[in-house]
């Protein structure tokens, strides 16, 4: 379980966000929504604790997160705005590179089915990350969800330079999941399309 | 879900950082061609004397390896913070001074290795010959890692910065100068046959200090640089 409690945020003179209260429940996706600049980007990292908060605390299983740090980070799979992909490395290596440092070991062969799952053609695997496209960049940086297996997903901005297939695709994943009891928090302009029970909604109004 | 052993990240931090080193090959040549270049333009301005030239070796050599280094700093995290791989470095389940160590050794190992391996043929240039020479490359070895180590705190104190090449130089130049001074003394002694050996072993506290104080100052500097 994660929670945000009294959650404060400020960036220069802005106070973007004050009291903020939110609990997420395995099984649960918290959508935050809000317009640009009301603060989505920093709450998201105020939760992996990329950024400290101005007041309250995020608990995880009720314990701080900065108390917990590299135990905590050891549970969760963040996905920022960037794709956190080197443009010299290979699709499948800077897949295998990146599980490998946060704990998952998958095969060659999980990778490929990784990056298959999100609509990447086998002939590109083998090509530096640098001649894809950037909806391609994306999907790669992506695929980081089908080796996870880290309960708590933190992604911004996922659908961004994606196409509608690969919107259903990621979608898809999340929906399985959550359903394996896993929790997620997603920063978003678009709609998820999740049963209702699954999605909670946070809005930011800056 | 397991947590990856500490080893096993290093050497996952390490392997990246050569690889990617591998692939823009380009990088570390231009460094290497800067520390020959800088190296060559001394005997071609002073002149051919040997006595001169065997002068002003050690200071000359020691120089072009410090400004090599300082050349390389950009490539320890800018690269990383602009494509978001260093917002994922933050959040591996590992003590982020021990992952700093290990970039700033991928650092010294494409950087600094290769001016070790570089400078007795750079010293021969100078008439450097036998044990001075040796002293070159020993203190070298022990003064470009710690060249490394202490450029990290300013290359993280200066990510996201406009101008942050020549901060990082304004920043970092002062605190090069004690390794400056033992490493060319090194050389100095030996060349005046009194031995190197008090001045190697202040590089090596040098170079034990900075593996001790320097991962942690980087790593701060990266959390503020990334809030």
């Amino acid at each position: 379980m994660l929670q945000a409690v009294s959650l404060s945020c400020r960036r220069g003179d802005r106070r973007l966000f004050s009291g903020v209260n939110v609990t997420v429940q395995p099984g649960t996706l918290l959508a935050v929504v809000g317009e640009n600049g009301s603060g989505k980007t920093s709450f998201l990292r105020m939760l992996c604790n990329l950024l400290a908060p101005e007041e309250g605390a995020v608990l995880w299983h009720g314990v701080d997160i900065r108390r917990l740090k590299e135990q905590y980070y050891a549970q969760l799979t963040y996905i920022g705005h960037l794709n956190g992909i080197k443009d010299d490395l290979t699709a499948t290596e800077n897949l295998l590179l990146t599980a490998a440092l946060t704990g998952d070991r998958p095969s060659e062969a999980s990778v490929r089915d990784a990056l298959e799952a999100v609509g990447l053609k086998h002939r590109i695997h083998h090509l530096p990350t640098r001649v894809l496209s950037q909806g391609q960049k994306r999907r790669v940086a992506l695929a980081r969800l089908w080796l996870s297996t880290h309960p708590l997903w933190l992604l911004d901005e996922p659908f961004t330079s994606l196409d509608q297939a690969a919107t259903a695709l990621v979608t898809e994943r999340l929906r399985s999941h959550l359903q394996s009891g896993g929790l997620a928090v997603v920063v978003t302009h678009h709609e998820v399309a999740l049963p209702s029970e699954m999605v909670q909604r946070l809005r930011l109004d800056g | 879900m397991s947590r990856p052993g500490l080893w096993e990240t290093l050497r996952g931090i390490i392997w990246r950082d050569v690889l990617l080193a591998i692939r823009r090959r380009s990088d570390v040549a231009i460094s290497v061609l800067f520390l020959v270049i800088v190296a060559s333009l001394f005997p071609l301005g002073v002149g051919p004397e040997p006595a001169v030239l065997r002068t002003i070796a050690a200071g000359v050599l020691w120089v072009a390896a410090l400004l090599a280094c300082l050349l390389s700093l950009g490539r320890v995290f800018t690269a990383d913070y602009l494509d978001g791989v260093l917002e994922q470095m933050l959040l591996i389940p590992q003590p982020l001074p021990v992952l700093v160590a290990g970039k700033v050794f991928a650092h010294w190992v494409v950087s600094g290795l290769p001016v070790v391996l570089l400078s007795p043929l750079l010293g021969l240039q100078f008439g450097l010959e036998g044990e001075a020479l040796g002293m070159l490359v020993l203190s070298l070895l022990l003064g470009t890692p710690t060249l490394s180590m202490i450029g990290s705190i300013g290359a993280a104190l200066v990510l996201g910065v406009r101008g942050s090449g020549l901060l990082v130089a304004l920043l970092v130049l002062p605190l090069y100068v004690p390794v400056l001074i033992f490493g060319a003394g090194a050389v100095t002694s030996s060349m005046a046959g009194i031995g190197g050996e008090a001045n190697l072993s202040l590089l090596g506290a040098c170079l034990v200090l900075s593996v001790f104080f320097a991962p942690w100052a980087t790593a701060s500097a990266l959390r503020i640089a990334l809030e």
